[in-house]
């Protein structure tokens, strides 16, 4: 008979290991998909993890196109991340980041046709201030009135969806723009423009900013005390109350921390790859995040890694789309497998698997 | 407010309320055994979908119905193994199987929008319908919209009165000592969180065969989430989830029939209305520190795992 029995401390070598089991498990699992769609698994597979990185003709494209969607990624992973720890969970990044992101675009358009070069730095400070603000909604109430913090901000998800449809369609809709909705292109215009850093690489100011955040977010989980008081209010929340740890500012810390990093990366997005606020901008990275943040196992370093591998994901299943018609909700369901697959297998780091007789006290 | 009929607002109130009503039911047992299911929204689409297609190429609408229910079941028994037998966390869990069920939904209804369900026929004669005032609320719905309301009250039976629902919520109250009395907690959890799967995805499939009558994407719009909302709402009583959902309901189908008359209210703050009306009575519900405390399942969403 199986049983478990719980390790003293998780495994180091497993906490390292499973999720690149997770990996293989959701390929393999991913595979017996695509085989009854009616695809070939193994060449699904190939198109998704591999093409978009060393096939011939299509690489040259999709390289770059790895930074891009991998920034953004990251960026909110990594606010999320450290909110995870310390048992705060905003589960509505996405809201957060279409905040951000009409908080950063009506700053910029305010001024329009302004060329001063101050523009972009205060659609940046905006942006982080619109995600921040859109996230104290759930850190005020939870602390002021003990509203679960889960629910709230994924019920502002779609009240900032609804909001971004007004923002579209209205007051921030283009005013040369014939009507249509949406609003002037950001991107097209010198002063509100987030760029291509260096050409052919995808490399912008999002990037720039996920690296950063890595960065801080290691120094600041291992070197400073807010980083302890989060490990330990995760962990022990008795005693991290008695060890002086004030959960409310924890909740506030954290929750503005990844709101304001999530409207970070709804700025950069609408003011660069996107261009535009339009009414489906977002294309659910808020969401994707959580899945980045669990595989890269809350861990800085590991979420850069996991969410390189998510932007791979992504690629891949628009080229799979491309060459085998793969509809595209597919790769939407596999990346949904693979946290799946990843909280199954984690059972091996904290427990110990034993093999015991029936019978055997 | 002109254009607005009382008698058919019910009507409308109690066909949208009822998705989300099943959905919060099936929950709230799940939440007395001490299990949180975050996945409801994923289950209830991934019910909408399955039931949408059974439906459409059977041409029964029963035939949807029923799967409806087995696919939130198996979507909920994934949950169940996870987090009972694996031990994971059931919060990330719970989000998994929400992201989960957005994806494998949006896969499962390609090319599936656009399609007419088969009409449901309503249990009672027409000509009862046809009463004034009373007949079109009392008499004029499908039977899945009386099924609810007898879920309702047999949850409120059995979780009050039964030897069942002792059983139910001591699990919930206190695994270890419900284990050290000889209760299967984890069986007991694992029937619960099928139960609620088969509700949700219950739920999922009215809304989509009967109340929008098509498949769209991401169609459930967060009702999944409202409904988690409910069950602290009611505070974890059946009666209050009906009334919860049913005020839900109203707001609903209002500003729907608002947006209609063309009233004098941008759209979007209109569309809105619903979720922050949620977060506003999830405040106010809150705030009342010794309603939540107490109602609380103690054990809700902690790890068991039975040493002995």
């Amino acid at each position: 008979m199986l049983r478990l029995e719980k390790r003293p401390a998780p495994s180091r070598a497993w906490t390292a290991a499973t999720p690149v089991l997770a990996v293989v498990l959701t390929m393999i699992a991913g595979g017996i998909m695509f085989a009854l769609l009616g695809k070939n698994p193994f060449e699904a597979i190939r198109i998704i993890f591999w093409d978009p990185l060393f096939h011939e003709s299509f690489a040259a494209y999709s390289r770059p196109q790895l930074l891009v969607k991998a920034g953004p990624l990251i960026l909110i992973a990594i606010g999320l991340a450290l909110g995870f720890r310390a048992g705060v969970w905003n589960i509505g990044a996405e809201g957060q980041y279409i905040m951000g992101a009409i908080a950063g675009a009506s700053f910029g358009l305010a001024f329009y046709p302004s060329e001063s070069p101050l523009i972009f730095p205060g659609m940046i400070i905006a942006g982080a201030l619109g995600g921040w603000a859109w996230s104290m909604i759930p850190a005020i109430l939870k602390t002021r009135f003990r509203t679960n913090e889960i629910l709230v901000s994924l019920l502002l998800v779609y009240v900032a969806e609804k909001f971004l449809a007004s923002a579209a369609t209205g007051f921030l809709r283009n005013p040369e723009g014939h009507g249509f909705p949406g609003s002037r292109n950001l991107s097209r215009i010198e002063s509100m423009n987030n760029p291509e850093l260096i050409s052919g690489t995808g490399m912008h100011w999002g990037i720039v900013a996920a690296f950063i955040a890595v960065i801080t977010a290691y120094v600041l989980l291992n070197k400073h005390v807010l980083g302890y008081q989060i490990k330990l209010a995760g962990q022990a929340p008795r005693a991290a109350r008695f060890a002086g740890v004030n959960p409310n500012r924890l909740i506030v810390l954290c929750l503005g921390m990844s709101g304001a990093l999530a409207g970070l990366a709804g700025l950069f997005e609408v003011s660069g790859p996107a261009g535009q606020i339009s009414i489906d901008f977002n294309v659910g990275y808020g969401f994707t995040a959580i899945i980045v943040a669990f595989l890269g196992r809350l861990h800085p370093i590991g979420i850069l890694l996991a969410g390189l591998l998510m932007a791979l994901t992504y690629i891949g299943g628009e080229l799979a789309q491309l060459m085998l018609q793969i509809p595209a909700p597919a790769i939407q369901a596999f990346q949904g497998m693979l946290l799946f697959f990843l909280l199954a297998v984690d059972v091996l780091s904290t427990y110990r698997i034993r093999f015991k007789k029936e019978g055997v006290a | 407010m002109m254009g607005i009929d009382p008698i058919t607002l019910i009507v409308a109130l109690i066909t949208v309320s009822t998705p989300v009503l099943l959905a919060a039911i099936g929950e709230l047992v799940v939440e007395k055994t001490g299990v949180l299911n975050l996945g409801v929204e994923g289950m209830m689409i991934t019910g909408a979908v399955m039931g949408f297609v059974v439906a459409v190429n059977t041409g029964s609408p029963t035939l949807g119905f029923l799967a409806g229910m087995a696919s939130g079941m198996a979507l909920s028994l994934i949950f169940g193994v996870l987090t009972q037998l694996l031990l994971s966390n059931q919060v990330a869990t719970g989000l998994a199987l929400t992201l989960f069920g957005l994806g494998l939904s949006a896969l499962l209804g390609v090319g599936y929008p656009g399609s007419t369900p088969p009409v449901v026929s309503d249990p009672f004669p027409a000509a009862m319908a046809e009463i004034p005032v009373i007949g079109p609320i009392l008499f004029g719905h499908s039977l899945v919209i009386y099924l609810s309301v007898l879920l309702v009250a047999a949850v409120w039976y059995v979780l009050g009165y039964t030897k069942m629902g002792l059983i139910i919520r001591a699990v919930g109250e206190n695994h270890d000592a419900a284990h050290a009395l000889g209760y299967k907690v984890i069986r007991i959890r694992l029937m619960a969180i099928m139960f609620g799967g088969a509700c949700a995805g219950l739920g999922g499939a009215f809304l989509s065969i009967v109340r929008v009558q098509n498949w769209v994407d991401g169609m459930t719009a967060g009702a999944g989430w409202i409904a988690l909302a409910l069950v602290v709402f009611a505070s974890w009583k059946p009666w209050r989830a009906l009334l919860g959902a049913y005020l839900f309901g109203g707001v609903t189908a209002l500003q729907l029939r608002l947006q209609a008359a063309g009233i004098d209210i941008p759209v979007e703050i209109l569309a809105m209305s619903p979720y922050v009306i949620t977060i506003v009575v999830l405040v106010i519900m809150s705030s009342d520190k010794s309603r939540t405390a107490l109602n609380a399942p103690a054990a809700l969403g902690k790890v068991f795992h039975a040493t002995g």
